[in-house]
């Protein structure tokens, strides 16, 4: 079990909202290895996301076990939470969440903000290669409002990027986008793992996930199909290659 | 987490709503800037009083009619006239040892005239060591003679002013001037004292004591009287002598039924001085209110800010923000506001507190510029602990909320 990245056992997770009780995962459990490239595919309403929040320390579980890199994070405070939130994991949201007043190069390092120590003259020299790595050496004493949303992702993907995470957690991430950007994105989260970067991504669209390696599919809150895909979908700059 | 960098997010924060920070700062800077020119004004007051009381003469001691608490105001203020108080009191106190003068005041208004001019004027009574006592001098002419008093002579020395509005610059000495129809010799002007708050001694007549109590006033008492003692370590001393003298000649027996009061000038000073620290204090304490008011508008606005960026607190705990990161961010942007508002307080304080001075040392009023180092520490660190204590609840609530609803928060 030590060697699973993450290992998920039976985990639940209600919502209270007043007398009503809503149960969002019903027993959900799955590995994954260091390295993979997983979609998590459900409608909307499925738990997919809830699933995403949970894995990434932002929510908690009601029951079951989530092992993390071999520690049971039932024992995390959530100082030790935002502190694997802060080094383990780099977040994507469909809404990218840049702050808008905060040029792109501040926005990018802002994750360096409340590690414990921090080079602020390093975290920048940093941005800015992999700013130019994803074609936005151009743009990095822009505002985000002054940047297409394609653009916007890619700031959002450097961020995530920045403290050098494990995991890439990836929310929609082309949900808000046009089929063009949207492939930019894909690409750049393909060629992320293939670096060995491990990529979970939670979509609804059966082409955004067939990107990926491997499709967990979720249903009202339980996985029902667990499947490798053998026939990936490799983005290259606009169009879906087969 | 990184001090610096959260420090950094504050100011910018401050920064990107100008307008806003500024008119929440407004309350601060209003409630700094009129504790420290309350406090300059209370206590240049002070410091302005203190002087004109000194400016009577030093190591006084004054004898008054009427038996009071000798911390609270003499009966006299209440208007009720006690008549137990003379002249020939005054003349056995003068035996005391360490008195090295004394005088009596008979005091009253009259209308004098000279030629065609007629002027109001305060008149007293008092004794030939009235010069002492008080630290006056005679700029031309003398001043009463001791035998006078005796021979009740009606002889009138001038205030420096009332000798310029009757005999503008003709010498008065010699002439005859009427007092109330009484016809009195000008023997002498006093020099120039300059005004003092409680009488201006430059528009006064001085006469023979007894001369003011039979042909003016027609009494026999005297309103107070006041004496110098030689060192300032004697007057406990002279103070009891006087209390024993005057108790044995009113003939009472028991302390409490004393028909006067002696006081000396540093117990005066203590009076004023506890009463206007307590003015000073109970203006502060109202300035000090505008401070809170400002602390309110400062935590209404802090909350309206946690709203506003609800999915900005929520992204900063997504990348690794600790509760106390986002609680430490809140409040120091409530407290540096607080701060830079106290900072411009100060300066307008300052500001305002040497106009005030300026403009009554313009109206030939001496009046020091007092402001004290307590005074802006005190009302910078009110306003820091306002900016902790009504930045936290907003803050707490920032750190508190949950990332996922933030994140999703519309």
């Amino acid at each position: 079990m030590s060697s699973k990245l993450i290992s998920v056992k039976n985990i639940t997770k209600d919502y209270h909202s007043g007398d009503v009780v809503t149960h969002v995962l019903k027993g959900v459990s799955f590995d994954i290895d260091d390295g993979e490239f997983v979609s998590i595919m459900g409608s909307s309403g499925s738990g997919k996301s809830t699933l995403m929040y949970v894995l990434g320390f932002l929510d908690k579980y009601t029951s079951g076990k989530y092992y993390f890199e071999g520690q049971d994070t039932s024992e995390f405070d959530d100082d030790k939470l935002a502190e694997n939130r802060n080094e383990k994991i780099g977040f994507i949201f469909q809404s990218y969440n840049l702050l808008q007043r905060t040029t792109v190069l501040d926005n990018v390092i802002l994750p360096t903000s409340y590690m414990v120590n921090c080079d602020v003259k390093k975290a920048e020299k940093k941005a800015r290669k992999l700013l130019k790595r994803v074609g936005l050496g151009h743009r990095i004493d822009h505002k985000p409002n002054q940047l297409s949303g394609g653009e916007q992702q890619r700031v959002a993907i450097v961020r995530a990027l920045i403290n050098d995470p494990r995991i890439i957690l990836a929310d929609e991430p082309t949900g808000n986008l046009d089929s063009k950007s949207g492939e930019e994105i894909m690409e750049i989260l393909q060629n992320l793992n293939k670096e060995g970067k491990t990529i979970i991504m939670v979509t609804h669209e059966q082409y955004t996930a067939e990107c990926a390696r491997r499709i967990l599919h979720i249903k009202d809150g339980k996985i029902f199909n667990d499947e490798i895909v053998n026939n990936r979908r490799l983005a290259t700059n606009g169009d879906y290659k087969k | 987490m990184n001090i610096f960098r959260i420090i950094k997010f504050a100011f910018e924060n401050i920064a990107v709503n100008k307008g806003r920070s500024f008119l929440t700062m407004l309350g601060i800077i209003i409630g700094v800037g009129s504790v420290i020119t309350i406090m300059s004004v209370g206590a240049g007051a002070q410091s302005f009083v203190f002087d004109q009381i000194e400016s009577f003469g030093s190591n006084l001691v004054g004898v008054l009619p009427g038996a009071s608490d000798e911390e609270g105001p003499p009966a006299s203020v209440f208007g009720v006239i006690i008549t137990t108080l003379t002249y020939d009191d005054a003349k056995e106190l003068r035996k005391i040892p360490h008195m090295v003068a004394i005088t009596p005041y008979a005091n009253g208004n009259a209308n004098v005239s000279y030629l065609n001019k007629t002027i109001n004027v305060s008149f007293s009574g008092v004794s030939s060591e009235f010069i002492e006592v008080e630290d006056a001098s005679v700029e031309k002419g003398r001043f009463i003679h001791s035998d006078e008093n005796e021979s009740v002579a009606k002889n009138v020395v001038l205030g420096n002013v009332v000798a310029q509005k009757l005999f503008s610059d003709d010498d008065p000495i010699g002439k005859k001037i009427k007092v109330n129809q009484e016809s009195f010799t000008v023997i002498g002007v006093m020099k120039k004292r300059g005004s003092s708050f409680l009488t201006n001694q430059d528009e006064q007549i001085l006469m023979p004591v007894k001369t003011a109590q039979k042909i003016l006033l027609g009494i026999n008492h005297v309103s107070v009287i006041r004496g110098k003692v030689d060192q300032k370590e004697n007057i406990p001393l002279v103070i009891n002598e006087i209390k024993k003298i005057l108790q044995k000649r009113h003939n009472i027996k028991d302390e409490k039924k004393n028909d006067f009061s002696v006081r000396s000038m540093d117990q005066a000073l203590d009076i004023i001085g506890n009463v206007t620290d307590a003015l000073n204090l109970f203006l502060g304490a109202i300035a000090a209110i505008s401070l809170i008011v400002g602390g309110i508008g400062i935590m209404n606005i802090m909350l309206v800010s946690v709203t506003e960026r609800t999915r900005e607190i929520g992204l900063r705990k997504a990348v690794g923000a600790k509760s106390g990161s986002i609680l430490s961010q809140f409040l120091l942007e409530s407290v540096i506001m607080t701060f830079v508002g106290g900072f411009i307080g100060i300066i307008f304080g300052i500001i305002f507190s040497s106009l005030i001075a300026l403009i009554v040392n313009y109206f030939g009023y001496h009046w020091e510029l007092l402001i004290t180092p307590f005074s802006v520490l005190l009302s910078v660190s009110v306003a820091v602990i306002i900016g902790v204590v009504f930045g936290f609840y907003p803050a707490y609530k920032a750190s508190r909320l949950n990332p996922i609803e933030a994140l999703r928060y519309e």
